[in-house]
């Protein structure tokens, strides 16, 4: 059982802080729409609102950390160019994917896509951290300022959830491979 | 009921709603920019050359930096003019909204090929 350090690489970024932050969500959303929908409700104990403050950030940090891996780390390797005269492309993701009209779309759409509306989800739930932490449970008072951040991490939902849609099917069309092997464990051969 | 309805109007003067709303409509104009700064890359050559801030990243790395850039810029101009104020955060919101939405569909690359 082994791994290149590359495919490690986009592994993290994807199935680690990408769907982690897609996990994530659906909690900020439910604690949300639980405690803040109504001025009337039941009364919010400071430890939670802490919590939630802290879950909220934290979720700015990891979309923060999964757009600069992918952009500074994993795209560098997908978008590289062969030298001349390489035979096979397996190495050069992109290039594969544009070598056949069948693959050539999940680059034009897929990855030109996703590279841009990635930068969506920081942005968004930066905001909502912020504007969190600055009103609190007053934000029970505030429902447009409230309906905004519900929106926004709703939108950073949709936007990690096409990001790491492409993410995964361009890595089952055309992997990101390469770098030194990490082996894991060592079958037995039979 | 009635002492947290009373309660809340001191309260929305203590906490006015100005510096949510800045940050708010920061979010949809920085969601917006960049969409617009990845469609002028892609439409002229200058612009992509420019915008190539890291090679090995290519123009995504000019693209993404400028648009966080003109976000972290329009959040502090908008929080200095209304940090002790309250605004009509609900036209603010529908415009952040409205930018938001562009944001998204604009990075469509068949929707932003049309331009």
């Amino acid at each position: 059982m082994e791994i290149t350090t590359r495919g490690l690489w986009t592994m993290i970024h994807g199935m680690g802080f990408g769907a982690l932050y897609l996990l994530a969500c659906s909690g900020a959303l439910v604690e949300l729409y639980r405690r803040y929908r109504s001025p009337l409700g039941p009364e919010i104990k400071e430890e939670d609102e802490r919590f939630l403050r802290i879950y909220l950030t934290a979720m700015a940090v990891l979309a923060w950390i999964t757009v600069l891996t992918g952009a500074y780390i994993i795209y560098p390797w997908y978008r590289a160019v062969p030298p001349p005269g390489t035979a096979s492309l397996a190495a050069f993701p992109q290039r594969l994917l544009m070598s056949s009209p069948s693959t050539a779309a999940w680059h034009s759409i897929g990855m030109e896509w996703k590279e841009h509306v990635a930068w969506l989800v920081p942005i968004s739930i930066t905001m909502a951290a912020v504007v969190f932490s600055q009103y609190r449970r007053s934000l029970r008072i505030h429902p447009e300022l409230r309906a905004a951040v519900v929106g926004f991490v709703w939108a950073s939902l949709l936007a990690a959830g096409i990001s790491g849609f492409f993410g995964a099917m361009l890595n089952k069309t055309a992997p990101v491979t390469g770098g030194s092997t990490i082996t894991f464990v060592q079958g037995a051969q039979k | 009921m009635s002492n947290q309805s009373t309660s809340s109007a001191p309260q929305a003067k203590l906490n006015p709603n100005g510096p949510g709303a800045a940050a708010v409509l920061a979010a949809g104009i920085g969601s917006f920019m960049v969409a617009i700064f990845a469609i002028l890359a892609d439409k002229a050559a200058s612009i992509k050359n420019l915008m190539n801030f890291y090679k090995p990243t290519g123009p995504l790395s000019g693209v993404t930096t400028c648009a966080i850039v003109v976000w972290l810029a329009a959040w502090a101009l908008l929080h200095w003019r209304w940090s002790q104020r309250n605004v009509e955060v609900g036209r603010v919101t529908a415009a952040a909204f409205i930018l938001l939405f562009l944001g998204v569909l604009l990075t469509f690359p068949p929707i932003a090929d049309l331009f």
